[in-house]
């Protein structure tokens, strides 16, 4: 068979040219061990391009940071050192004494932790859906809303906002509310992205893909645009949405949005090494046994998924799908393998805390967190810019 | 070996190549020339499983078709004319993408992955490049790492589109005295296409000449490089010297 694979042959005696048939690729690497083989096993200093532990490290610190601090800093402030022994006690088994009142303690479970875990969630789900997309589309300006999310998702909250109010009652009930259009209006655009990716028969390519998406995007902007203008009375709202916000109800949008974050992130990540064989294009790709299209019809469509749960909880919140990304590539390599799972944690970390600055610098006000988010993440980004030379 | 025949690929609506029959036996170097648009690299790439394609391609004896993705880029790998050089990515995780047909889609490297790109990197003298980015290498030293990829996948068919078309005299000299010497040690069966005629009648044992998606004459280099063949399938004038090393081409001025 000459199919099978070089590592689990044995060295055979002669691998040489004159060798038919099987066993070929065995009898190359022998000869090479013998030439320089153990010279370069002994000095074999390389390490593969990947995760390191020190960055997971600095990334699971990063998270519990932004979970203490989202947590201790509000209207009440609390000692970070019972908040952290507080959380500590969510896990089972663990009973430590916090010095929290009962009402801080409800404070940190019931008020706070969910709208930090929230900001986790939607962080991660963005900064690693933005990594996606960049590696699929082998794009740098690639972000999460470029198929269309944002604005299917505009349209979807326009319109019920704007439905909403020509009731005359702002509370009004609708049979679904935000979340849901905005989850619809999202997915619906992608789809339309997808569709007409491939119209006329053409093959769906990342370019065409691209080039729909910014075809449904001006579309969808363009009906949101007209519904505003008629129902002007609604533009407040409209573009408090806009601009992004945490703002929660408890944990029911933390359970909204986690099946979507788990199945996302598990496709996703368990994509890491492909992407990066993504990066010398498909042909070479399918050259080296991968098969390019299946991979990258399947990471859009979860990163689509992931992005449009995250956006239906939290509004549109820019940045983040593009810095976070690039941020982690520029300090701790290209490769996928460190990018994808980093921008879990970082991109969470991110968002929790630029949220923790949104809801307390104007204090009682929420700042829009997506100004919070460009406010801070840009000028950070331009000094990482400028330190990574080449 | 790799046996062709009746191959027919269609790209956009034109029969790039129209019936090509191709035998490269064990060991063997078998070097492609035709002008522009013969078809050269489309018969590479039909071969590479890259393309599809009517007809047979066998791999030593077995069915193209009959390997799954893996299997078939643990049999064949190919040197693209043009490949992608990603940004940033250093020469040592480079030459490890050759490794991915060993490698599981949840799994990562073995150790024995590891051990086969660090012998790579040694026979290609590669080793104090390892830490190196790719996209800042010269042209030569790029066309070794892309070499290497491909000795890496472990395959015993080596394909080659154009692999000194970037390149200076020196270093294509260099390149395919490269070649040579892997096919030697490692039993190597070579698949190129190639347009220096000269050069390629020097290192291939036989030659296919194509034009317009056929094949218009085969043989070695003194069977196919005449004036005669030469004039009427590249509409050039050419004089065919006798050089040490087998017919030397010089295009004369008409």
């Amino acid at each position: 068979m000459t199919t099978r694979p070089a590592r689990e042959a044995p060295p055979p005696a002669g691998g040489q040219a004159g060798e038919a048939g099987g066993g070929g690729q065995a009898g190359q690497e022998a000869d090479g061990r013998r030439q320089a083989g153990d010279k370069s096993a002994a000095g074999n200093k390389h390490r593969p391009a990947g995760l390191r532990a020190a960055w997971l490290a600095g990334g699971f610190v990063a998270v519990a940071v932004a979970l203490v601090a989202g947590i201790a800093f509000g209207p009440v402030t609390l000692p970070p050192g019972g908040v952290a022994a507080e959380l500590l006690n969510l896990i089972p088994g663990v009973r430590l004494h916090s010095g929290l009142t009962e009402r801080e303690v409800a404070i940190v479970t019931a008020l706070r932790l969910p709208r930090v875990v929230l900001g986790l969630l939607v962080g991660a789900m963005l900064a690693l859906a933005g990594a996606a997309y960049q590696g699929v589309f082998r794009n740098p300006l690639a972000d999460p809303h470029l198929l269309g999310v944002a604005a299917g998702a505009g349209l979807g909250v326009t319109a019920v906002i704007a439905a909403r109010s020509g009731t005359g009652d702002v509370t009004a009930d609708l049979p679904f509310g935000v979340p849901v259009a905005a989850f619809v209006g999202a997915v619906g655009a992608v789809v339309l992205t997808w569709l007409l990716g491939a119209a006329g028969g053409r093959a769906r390519t990342p370019a065409t893909l691209i080039l729909s998406g910014v075809a449904v995007s001006a579309f969808l902007a363009a009906a949101q645009t007209f519904v505003m203008q008629r129902h002007t009375e609604s533009l407040r709202e409209v573009y408090a949405w806009l601009l992004g916000r945490l703002a929660t109800a408890g944990w029911h949008d933390v359970l909204i949005v986690l099946p979507y974050a788990a199945v996302t992130g598990i496709i996703v990540l368990a994509h890491r090494r492909e992407l990066d064989v993504l990066t010398v294009g498909d042909e070479e790709a399918q050259a080296l046994g991968l098969h390019p299209q299946r991979s990258r019809y399947l990471l859009v469509i979860a990163a689509s998924l992931g992005t449009a749960a995250a956006v239906s909880v939290s509004g549109l919140i820019g940045f983040v799908g593009i810095i976070v990304p690039h941020t982690l590539r520029l300090l701790a390599g290209p490769s996928y393998r460190s990018i994808l799972p980093l921008s879990v944690l970082f991109g969470g970390a991110f968002l929790a805390l630029t949220d923790l600055v949104a809801r307390t610098v104007a204090s009682p006000a929420e700042i829009p967190i997506g100004v919070v988010t460009a406010f801070f993440g840009a000028p950070f980004f331009a000094v990482v810019l400028r330190r990574i030379k080449g | 070996m790799i046996t062709v025949r009746g191959l027919r690929v269609r790209l956009g609506g034109v029969d790039v190549v129209d019936g090509v029959d191709l035998d490269v036996a064990d060991g063997a170097w078998v070097t492609i020339i035709g002008p522009n648009g013969a078809g050269k690299s489309t018969v590479l790439r039909a071969v590479g499983g890259l393309v599809p394609y009517a007809g047979t391609i066998a791999l030593g004896g077995v069915p193209l078709e009959a390997l799954s993705r893996r299997d078939r880029a643990r049999t064949v790998a190919t040197v693209p004319q043009h490949p992608v050089v990603p940004p940033a990515m250093l020469v040592y995780d480079y030459v490890l993408l050759g490794r991915t047909p060993y490698i599981r889609a949840l799994g990562r490297e073995s150790a024995s992955d590891l051990a086969v790109v660090g012998e790579v990197l040694a026979a290609l003298d590669l080793e104090a490049f390892a830490e190196r980015r790719l996209d800042t290498l010269s042209g030569g030293e790029r066309q070794r790492a892309f070499l290497a990829r491909a000795l890496a996948q472990g395959a015993r068919t080596l394909l080659l589109d154009e692999p000194t078309s970037a390149l200076d005299i020196g270093h294509q000299q260099e390149v395919l005295e490269l070649v040579d010497r892997l096919r030697g040690e490692r039993g190597l069966t070579v698949l190129a296409t190639m347009h220096d005629l000269s050069t390629a009648g020097e290192y291939a044992d036989r030659l296919v000449l194509l034009a317009g998606g056929r094949v218009v004459a085969h043989g070695t280099a003194r069977e196919v490089l005449t004036e005669d063949l030469l004039a009427e399938h590249y509409r050039v004038r050419v004089k065919v010297i006798d050089g040490e090393q087998g017919p030397l081409v010089v295009p004369v001025r008409r």
